[in-house]
């Protein structure tokens, strides 16, 4: 019997079972067959000499923007653009219109997902019902509807009664909460970091306190409701140092930070550049480096990107005009992989960041490349270096700050449940 | 010089070379034919989406006494498409070639945004939200040179009110750093905007104490209504009380300090009629110094301008007799 498809001569890397060795992965019936060394015939087979091998990557935190903005980013340009990052599952934000506040939604996305196929789509549902932070889900009915997690992001759950009930709720049934911290009587109309560049450039200012604050007061009901609390997109010096005593005395609260916080600052704003604005915003080098060291004594398990497609007509009207976000499921892998040169991170803790933590915070059965598991792989060259261009993205949306800069590490090939789905063209 | 986006571009040596050439201005403001020919067949744009009486005023009478042609457009903004409308305005513009587009709008880095599309056209700052306002500080700086009869370096000004909005204060800020003088900010924390001690001034929050020693004292407008109702201050009342000029106030700083103001006063809030008014006051020179300094800096962009479409022309007849 000819197995479907056998990757080759590879560095295995799968952190969920401490292995990290030059082995063949192989796939049949869109399941590992096995790991180690191939001794057989294959329908297929990819060389990967000189790559890594490893789960398929899972990204927690990524705007998809179908229903309602399909001029920004669609289930299927979406999806193009995951596959090329190595990114297999995609945990979809619930601010869409009409928002994902309701089973029949999640329905007809998975339908739509099921017809373009190429990743599999866990959304995460809304906490309130409309994102209006005011009544709750249901969020029983919406977790049988495959929601993996809940959260109002894009905007915070700001009423401490609501936030309170939400976690005793959700936390009835193991659910976690994602916030999105920020106080928004501290940000209004603010556009980057609150600091030293703001003050020069005359643009209102975030303050790290609007982010700080909130989690400061989540924390304190997580403790009263012992509830799953996640901080998205964790920004500052203060929220990393509030999540890290908040673990250490036993509370159920992670957080992921988005590759863009620890690989730039606020300078990328200097110059008016809307392509680095985005919510929260950049930040100061102190908070850079408080945010990789929370990656790297593990208070960040999870490296998400907060995939925010834009039109160019959103992005190209001056900076305080201009729509918060910047795309980076294609960007994900080479960012952060400037981790492991910096030796941060072990290449293979890295790869639970975007892999294993995830899953296990989500309850996935996912993540991993052990026999028998769903075969999401994704294979990438660790160390090719390429230009950014962002007329060549998958994503419908042109908004990085990366563009022109040169990457280091590429995705070669992705497999979503044993279908090749992503495989880097020649001479590109 | 193509543009004039702030002082933030500009070097010392260009500062006092603009200096220079506005004093030589001022000549053609005071006599009886106010007309030269400098800008005859140039097209100057003033293209408004604050409300001005001044420097638009002040910007459409340089270019005419240099024999520009000077058009005014007045555009209003809604909150929500005011990018969006000056992307489109300002090609609109720029489509009819003129030679400037002088641009005042709310939104901080305008010029830096339309330049970018605009690739033809100076674009001249006449104040960008919290930005910059670099012509209203190159006037204080002519008029603060001529009042003094001495260069501004080494002397100190005292700054008061809303820091934290002014484009004419981060401006001042950036020119301090250039020329040598001291600024002294005071208002506030409601006012201030962090970090500000980073442009090498001094803060205080008392300004009799500040005030002391002062060879200016430049007071900058506060918009009561808007900052009362975002808890910046509690009334004018008490305002007026703590930051207003008043002349026991001026006495401290003594004779010699002149009193500035970038306009519109509003008089019994930051400034006490009886001081806007005093033989200290410079308000009104500084508005007359500005027309010199408004034809100055239209001579300077638009005469960069033809001078590297000469070149540009002539390497282009070098390439036909190849």
């Amino acid at each position: 019997m000819k197995i479907d498809l056998l990757i080759q001569h590879g560095r295995l890397i799968d952190p969920a079972s401490a292995v990290d060795e030059i082995a063949d992965v192989w796939i049949h019936d869109g399941r590992i067959a096995g790991t180690g060394c191939f001794s057989g015939k294959a329908k297929r087979t990819i060389d990967a000499r000189g790559m890594i091998v490893c789960p398929g990557l899972i990204d927690m935190h990524v705007h998809l923007r179908e229903p309602g903005q399909e001029w920004k980013e669609d289930i299927a340009s979406g999806s193009k653009a995951a596959v090329a990052g190595g990114v297999t599952r995609v945990c979809c934000m619930p601010n869409t219109q009409p928002c994902l506040d309701h089973a029949g939604v999640l329905a007809q996305l998975a339908a739509r997902n099921q017809a373009v196929g190429l990743v599999h789509l866990h959304p995460i549902a809304a906490v309130s019902k409309g994102l209006k932070g005011t009544e709750l889900t249901e969020m029983r009915e919406l977790a049988a509807a495959g929601a993996v997690a809940f959260s109002d992001d894009g905007k915070p759950i700001w009423h401490a009664g609501v936030m309170r009930k939400a976690l005793e709720y959700a936390s009835s049934f193991g659910f976690l909460v994602i916030q999105h911290a920020e106080e928004p009587t501290l940000t209004a109309g603010g556009a980057i970091n609150e600091g030293w560049v703001s003050t020069q450039m005359g643009v209102p200012g975030m303050p790290a306190e609007g982010e700080d604050s909130i989690i400061a007061r989540d924390i304190m009901l997580t403790r009263l409701t012992d509830a799953r609390y996640h901080v998205a997109h964790i920004s500052t010096a203060g929220a990393v140092a509030q999540v890290r005593a908040a673990q250490q005395q036993g509370l159920k609260v992670s957080a992921e930070a988005a590759p863009h916080h620890f690989a730039l600052t606020e300078e990328e704003v200097l110059g008016y550049r809307s392509d680095a604005k985005m919510s929260p915003p950049l930040r100061t080098e102190a908070d850079r480096q408080a945010v990789i060291e929370g990656l790297r004594d593990g208070t960040i398990a999870v490296i998400a990107t907060d995939h925010a497609p834009h039109h160019e007509d959103d992005k190209r009207c001056g900076l305080e005009c201009a729509a918060f976000g910047i795309v980076g499921l294609e960007t994900m892998l080479p960012v952060s992989l400037m981790l492991v040169r910096e030796k941060v991170l072990s290449l293979s803790e890295l790869i639970a960041k975007m892999t294993v933590n995830p899953a296990r915070l989500l309850n996935l059965a996912a993540g991993r490349l052990a026999k028998g598991d769903i075969a999401d792989v994704c294979v990438f060259d660790p160390d090719e270096q390429w230009t950014l261009d962002r007329n060549r993205l998958y994503s419908k949306s042109r908004n990085t700050p990366w563009h022109g800069k040169t990457m280091q590490g590429r995705v070669r090939h992705t497999i979503t449940a044993g279908k090749l789905v992503f495989s880097l063209p020649e001479a590109s | 010089m193509k543009h004039l986006f702030g002082i933030a571009e500009l070097s010392a040596e260009r500062i006092r070379h603009l200096l220079s050439i506005s004093a030589s201005m001022q000549g053609i403001n005071r006599r009886s034919i106010k007309k030269a020919p400098a800008l005859r067949g140039k097209t100057v744009i003033n293209l408004f989406f604050e409300n001005s009486t001044r420097t638009r005023t002040s910007f459409e009478i340089a270019g005419k006494r240099l024999s520009a042609d000077v058009i005014n457009i007045s555009a209003s903004t809604s909150a929500t498409k005011k990018g969006e409308s000056l992307l489109d305005t300002g090609q609109t513009l720029a489509a009819m070639q003129p030679h400037a587009l002088v641009i005042r709008h709310s939104l901080a880095g305008c010029c830096h945004f339309l330049a970018d599309f605009l690739p033809h056209t100076s674009i001249i700052n006449a104040g960008d939200g919290a930005h910059e306002h670099p012509t209203q500080v190159l006037t204080d700086l002519l008029t603060i040179e001529q009042a003094l009869g001495t260069t501004i370096t080494g002397k100190v000004m005292t700054m008061v009110g809303d820091i934290a909005h002014s484009r004419v204060a981060r401006s001042h800020l950036l020119a301090a750093q250039k020329l040598g003088y001291h600024i002294r900010l005071v208002a506030p924390k409601t006012l201030l905007p962090v970090q500000v001690e980073r442009f090498g001034c001094s803060v205080s929050h008392d300004f009799d104490e500040a005030i002391e020693g002062s060879d200016i004292v430049y007071m900058l407008r506060v918009q009561n209504e808007r900052l009362a109702s975002a808890c910046c201050f509690p009334s004018v009342r008490e305002y007026h009380e703590t930051y207003g000029l008043h002349r026991q106030r001026l006495a401290r700083a003594g004779d010699h300090c002149l009193v500035m103001h970038p306009g519109p006063m509003n008089r019994g809030v930051e400034i006490a009629t009886d001081v806007a008014d005093s033989l200290q006051s410079r308000v009104l020179e500084q508005v007359e110094n500005g027309v010199a300094v408004r034809m100055a800096v239209l001579t300077e962009c638009i005469m960069h301008r033809d001078a590297a479409a000469a070149e540009a022309a002539e390497n282009e007849d070098e390439d036909d007799e190849d």
